[in-house]
């Protein structure tokens, strides 16, 4: 089980914050394909992969990544702080 | 160096007189501080959403890296989230160094990976609707720079 969680326009798409997820997606490529097979909602979501950035256990990373090991998966859009 | 990632309100001449106040000896701080701007009018408020945890961890490795780039004596960040109205304090940054030219620079290094390597979103609440604010090009070739 992983922990996905959602962020600004994502979570809005999506309609939740997070959710527990049955994957045996083995990078975050592949769990976005899963995720985007489920409902057309998702599919909205992760239509553009480049205006989407990927967080694994809070640190960022890359759609290519492996999760092996990895607890939290986080989509959101590119950051606006400061 | 201290980190706080807060819905409530700060202020800056509290903040600024403590962080003067415990860098004593440094020469030189820097505070800069980013206000909620009102787009001519337009704007009514801003709601920052946030990623608790991931959020602490990024902004301590962003100032971990200034205090290791620079001769800085200390450093402080403060971050609010939640609805904030137009005029109000969203960030502040302080830095503290012997000299001058070391202080503005981490100030400025700061500023620009909080951009956009601190997991803040920005949604802004206007007369004309609601929209997230996006990622400003600019912003990530700020990053280039340092």
């Amino acid at each position: 089980m992983i922990e996905v969680l959602y962020f600004a326009w994502v979570r809005e798409r999506i309609g939740l914050p997070r959710e527990r997820v049955q994957t045996t997606a083995a990078t975050v490529a592949d769990l976005v394909a899963e995720l985007s097979a489920r409902e057309e909602r998702y599919a909205l979501a992760f239509a553009d992969l480049a205006s989407l950035r990927v967080a694994l256990d809070q640190e960022l990373s890359s759609f290519d990544a492996p999760l092996a090991g990895v607890r939290e998966v986080a989509f959101f859009p590119p950051m606006t702080g400061g | 160096m201290q980190v706080r990632v807060q819905s409530a309100a700060f202020d800056l001449g509290t903040e600024s007189a403590s962080f003067v106040a415990s860098a004593a000896g440094a020469g030189a701080v820097v505070t800069f501080t980013g206000l909620v701007r009102d787009n001519g009018g337009r704007l009514a408020a801003m709601e920052i959403e946030h990623y608790p945890g991931m959020t602490e961890k990024a902004i301590a490795a962003i100032a971990e890296q200034a205090m290791a780039r620079w001769s800085l004596a200390d450093a402080l960040v403060i971050h609010r989230h939640g609805r904030l109205a137009v005029g109000e304090p969203i960030m502040m940054v302080a830095t503290a160094a012997p000299h001058r030219a070391d202080a503005f620079a981490a100030a400025e290094f700061l500023m620009d990976y909080l951009k956009s390597r601190a997991p803040f979103w920005k949604k802004e609440i206007g007369a004309d609707g609601v929209d997230w604010v996006a990622a400003k090009d600019e912003d990530e070739a700020a990053l280039k720079r340092w």
